[in-house]
């Protein structure tokens, strides 16, 4: 039994999230003011301090809290990514929320407490950890996509994405009580353990369910049916945190759950894996080509980059899982460049989401347009740019474990994407101008810019993530 | 330089004219500044591969100017180098760049800034297909090139330029993406994308025969050969000029340069059982799109179609592998580059003046532009194949190389010789001879200063390879012996692997 400064060293980033949300609770509580004041710079603050609390780390890794809870270079890689998705949202944010009206302080409150979750979900080391971890992350989530009151397109966003997900919750405490009543255990290696080489029935069914629950969060076909509706009903800034951090933190624990507890069930889970993988890739690409809200399109576009991340997931080897980590910082950065740029479709003061709005862009604001069209490309995987580097890591996985089948698909299904990725800039360049923007703030346009930046440049100096990815696959196995 | 070595020089400089162009204020004389940044930088460029010129040892067969560094930590090399069948590439493509810079001086009058940055960015892309000795390295440059060139014919293209540019686009990805699976499933097997290792690795021949067809969707389209080829002239007639130059002079040639550099030294035995295929495909390629050549009504879409037919005499000698046809093959390549250019800016003198490319709209304008006319049929005949021009040198050495490989294929060949002349003194004559009576032709002037400055190298040099072609055939002739050497004796190593199975 560790004593309890030893377990609050490992959790120390979850400690600091609980402590500073318990705070800031207080604080807008003690202000009396529905606005949000200096909410958002306190989040920040907090997010920020439980990011570099990661990233100075010394301790190495250890299991605490009786088995719930694993902290390794795994949990540390996506947590970082998780944290840094949710501050760039909340600075995103601030501006947005002002200018509508519904700039509340409970806002950034349930954005620490939703990463506060997805930190506990990504450390889940059991089941019952599993579960804390998802609700606490989801029921936040709920609420913000909600968080326009009066705005019909966002409760029914809001109703919709709780409803359905309840009901994967409910499934997926199915799978985990036949999980556990087949192998009697709740912690990952405690059911691998009991279930061997050869899984029964019980714990297939369970391990079904389990991961359907799961690929609710992730988006994956065919659970998916939730997410082109949330993303477009949602305020702007919300969409941008649900399409990066919880797409993370989701990611995560199905990549935990199915190499720590199902390792001896890999034929089973695989076939789970590139079916959901296949049907992702083909849906994301060929249902956003007839989208002409750029939200929805980003949300069919999110449901096929969570198929090209299932495909490093697929291999089923410590080089799918790095690619799988690669995959999703890349598709971080490039997701919130594109909300950055979302975020500054503004006219008059109004913000617009139409495809069509875009029009002519590049003669009306040409950086924006040269940022947001790189983005575009580096989201259809075209090299030089970041995009392509996550798509050959998980491909090359899929390759090197002779999935030859969902390689060939995949890349295929991808030219399909491009199409609709590069319409935007043929949008954006060769159609006429439509009505100029108004200028960004300037945090909008520096997160537009730096990450453009930073994936128009990454072949540069490419190395330090690929290595992070591979210490932090390696501490899987 | 700061451990960087030449070719890399080569590769990133336009880069840097490019990041120059994007600082320079916008105001009065802002165009004419940039357009003077792009010429230098090309023109630095340009005198920087003279200099590899001089110091690359012709005739050798092993890679020069290697540079080697850490690149993704594991697996991917940032590896370039170039041999004798790579450098004249590079060299081609670091002069062509200078004539489209100015070829597109007055032609491009909006948004000058994005077309020239564009244009300098093709330009480090291509050049680093050429030097790349990584595989990843070598896709992402070749890929690359889809971006500028995406945006170059959408933007200051002709009436269907956005139809032309995706189907440029989608064309090329899918091959290329075939071809990504296929670099994946060699770095699965041999743990490396050192190309200079695989060229010595060998294969099994089953994979080898899925790695070749990979390989083979994605040269082909490029190339183009038919029957992937019909995104070619869409894209040709779109394009502005200098645009139409780099595709047919540049972008043409990567098909070539991949079927040199991969499937016919890394996968003999597979290329040796899809030669058959290939000939067939060349075949139909130079009698069947010269014959379409023939009934085209727009000049740029009838030179797009001759250089489907020329391409066809490559892919025919690269496969016929040996050492005339393979040498002839590169020397065809190079040649092409330089007269199929030279006809899109010669395309792009009246079109400038005109603003149509019906041949219809043409006739007798020999009387208003006698220089013009004289280095169009200069052209014209080096693009028919006349001795004494560098069109002829190619076209003789692949049919003599097919001749020996096979000899029904070098006879259909031939006959593309005589459909060429066919189509292009027809389309001289409807331009060029006639009566002037057209009133819009009425006030037309001969070449311009630029124009003829432009255009005179260019001749110069179509003859001056015509006379001389050893400068080429020497610098490739040791890679090209040795990939001959290499390529026969994997074949002989899976021959008797077969026999000995009996």
């Amino acid at each position: 039994m560790e004593t309890l400064h030893i377990a609050l060293t490992h959790a120390l980033p979850e400690t600091i999230l609980a402590v500073g949300v318990i705070l800031m609770v207080l604080i807008g509580a003690f202000r009396g003011k529905a606005d949000d004041g200096p909410m958002s710079e306190i989040a920040v603050v907090v997010l920020g301090a439980a990011l570099v609390a990661i990233i100075l780390k010394t301790t190495g890794s250890g299991i605490v809290f009786d088995n719930a809870f694993i902290d390794d270079r795994f949990g540390d890689f996506m947590k970082a990514l998780s944290l840094g998705g949710s501050i760039v949202t909340l600075l995103m944010a601030g501006d947005f929320f002002r200018g509508q009206g519904i700039n509340k302080f409970e806002f950034p409150i349930l954005i620490v407490l939703a990463t506060l979750g997805m930190l506990m979900l990504i450390s889940a080391n059991g089941l019952i950890a599993l579960y804390l971890g998802l609700e606490l992350m989801s029921l936040a989530l709920y609420v913000t996509a909600a968080l326009s009151r009066d705005d019909a397109r966002a409760s029914e966003a809001g109703l919709k994405y709780f409803v359905l997900g309840a009901l994967s919750s409910g499934m997926l405490l199915y799978g985990a009580s036949l999980l556990y009543g087949f192998s009697g255990a709740v912690s990952f290696a405690g059911i691998a353990g009991a279930i061997g080489g050869h899984p029964n029935m019980g714990v297939i069914f369970g391990m079904v369910f389990l991961v359907a629950g799961l690929a609710f969060k992730m988006s994956v076909v065919p659970f998916h049916m939730w997410t082109p509706d949330v993303y477009e009903g949602a305020p702007t800034p919300v969409t941008a945190f649900f399409a990066s951090a919880p797409k993370v933190a989701a990611v995560a624990i199905a990549t935990r759950v199915i190499y720590t507890a199902f390792p001896g069930a890999t034929l089973q889970w695989q076939q789970l894996v590139i079916f959901m993988s296949i049907a992702s890739m083909a849906l994301g690409s060929f249902a956003a080509i007839r989208q002409d809200n750029i939200k929805r399109l980003m949300a069919y576009s999110s449901i096929g980059h969570m198929g090209f991340a299932l495909v490093g997931l697929a291999a089923g080897t410590a080089e799918g899982v790095q690619g799988v980590l690669i995959y999703m910082a890349i598709y971080i950065v490039m997701t919130l460049g594109t909300f950055a740029a979302i975020l500054s479709m503004r006219v008059a003061g109004h913000p617009v989401e139409k495809i069509s709005d875009l029009s002519g862009l590049a003669k009306t604001n040409g950086t924006m347009a040269f940022f947001l069209a790189m983005l575009m490309v580096s989201l259809s995987g075209v090299p030089p740019l970041a995009g392509f580097f996550a798509k050959w890591y998980v491909f090359l996985a899929a390759v090197e474990a002779k999935l030859f089948g969902l390689a060939v698909i995949g890349v295929l299904l991808s030219t399909v994407a491009a199409f609709y990725y590069w319409r935007i800039i043929k949008v954006m360049y060769f159609d006429e101008a439509a009505p100029a923007f108004d200028r960004p703030n300037l945090t909008l346009r520096a997160v537009l810019a730096v990450s453009t930046v930073s994936m128009l440049l990454y072949w540069v100096y490419p190395a330090p993530l690929v290595q992070a990815a591979e210490g932090a696959a390696k501490s899987l196995f | 330089m700061f451990g960087f070595g030449i070719l890399s020089g080569l590769t990133f400089l336009p880069l840097v004219g490019a990041a120059l162009i994007l600082f320079v204020k916008d105001g009065e004389g802002s165009k004419n500044t940039v357009r003077w940044i792009a010429l230098w930088t090309t023109l630095v460029t340009l005198a920087l591969s003279f200099y590899a010129w001089s110091q690359f040892i012709p005739g050798v067969a092993d890679f020069q100017f290697v540079e080697q560094r850490s690149w993704f930590g594991s697996g991917l090399t940032y590896k370039m180098g170039v041999d004798g069948i790579s450098f004249p590439f590079v060299v081609l493509t670091a002069f062509l760049t200078p004539f489209c810079i100015v070829a597109s001086w007055k032609s491009i009058e909006v948004r000058v800034r994005e077309y020239f940055i564009a244009f300098l960015v093709l330009e480090t892309l291509m050049i680093g297909v050429f030097c790349a000795l990584d595989l990843v390295l070598f896709y992402l440059f070749f890929e690359g090139v889809l971006i500028p060139m995406f945006i170059i014919i959408g933007v200051w293209g002709g009436k269907r330029r956005i139809y032309a540019s995706f189907k440029f686009f989608l064309y090329t990805l899918v091959g290329s993406l075939l071809m990504l699976v296929a670099i994946m499933a060699m770095y699965a097997q041999t743990h490396t994308t050192d190309i200079t290792t695989l060229l010595t690795t060998h294969f099994d021949p089953a994979l080898q025969k899925w790695l070749w067809l990979a390989f083979f969707a994605s040269f082909a389209v490029k190339m183009p050969m038919w029957p992937v080829h019909t995104w070619l002239p869409d894209a040709h007639v779109e394009a502005p000029t200098a645009g139409s130059v780099i595709l047919a002079g540049i972008l043409l040639k990567m098909g070539g340069y991949g079927f040199i550099r991969f499937s016919l030294p890394m996968f003999p035995d597979a290329s040796h059982y899809f030669a058959p295929l290939v000939f067939a495909l060349s075949v139909i390629a130079i009698i069947y799109t010269s014959l379409v050549a023939l009934v085209q009504e727009d000049i740029k879409k009838l030179i797009a179609y001759s250089s489907v037919a020329h391409m066809g005499f490559v892919t025919m000698g690269l496969f016929a592998m040996n050492q005339q046809a393979v040498e002839g093959a590169v020397f065809q390549m190079v040649s092409h580059g330089l007269v199929s250019g030279a006809l899109f800016l010669c395309v792009g003198v009246v079109y400038d003046r005109l603003h149509t490319r019906e041949i219809a709209a043409y006739g007798g304008i020999v009387e208003k532009m006698p220089v013009y006319a004289v280095i169009f049929m200069v052209f014209t005949m080096a693009n028919i194949g006349l001795p004494g021009t560098s069109g002829f040198v190619g076209e003789f050495l692949t049919l003599i190389g097919a001749f020996k490989a096979n000899t029904w294929v070098a006879l259909f060949a031939t006959t593309g010789v005589i459909l060429s002349s066919a189509y292009a003194l027809y389309l001289y004559r409807r331009v060029l001879f006639g009566k002037l009576v057209k009133p819009s032709l009425q006030g037309l002037t001969d070449l311009s200063a630029r124009e003829f400055a432009v255009l005179a190298p260019l001749v110069l040099l179509t003859i001056w390879y015509g006379v001389q072609p050893n400068q080429i055939i020497h610098a490739c002739s040791g890679a090209v012996a040795q990939l001959i050497k290499n390529y026969d004796a994997a074949l002989a190593v899976t021959r008797t692997a077969a026999l000995s199975l009996y």
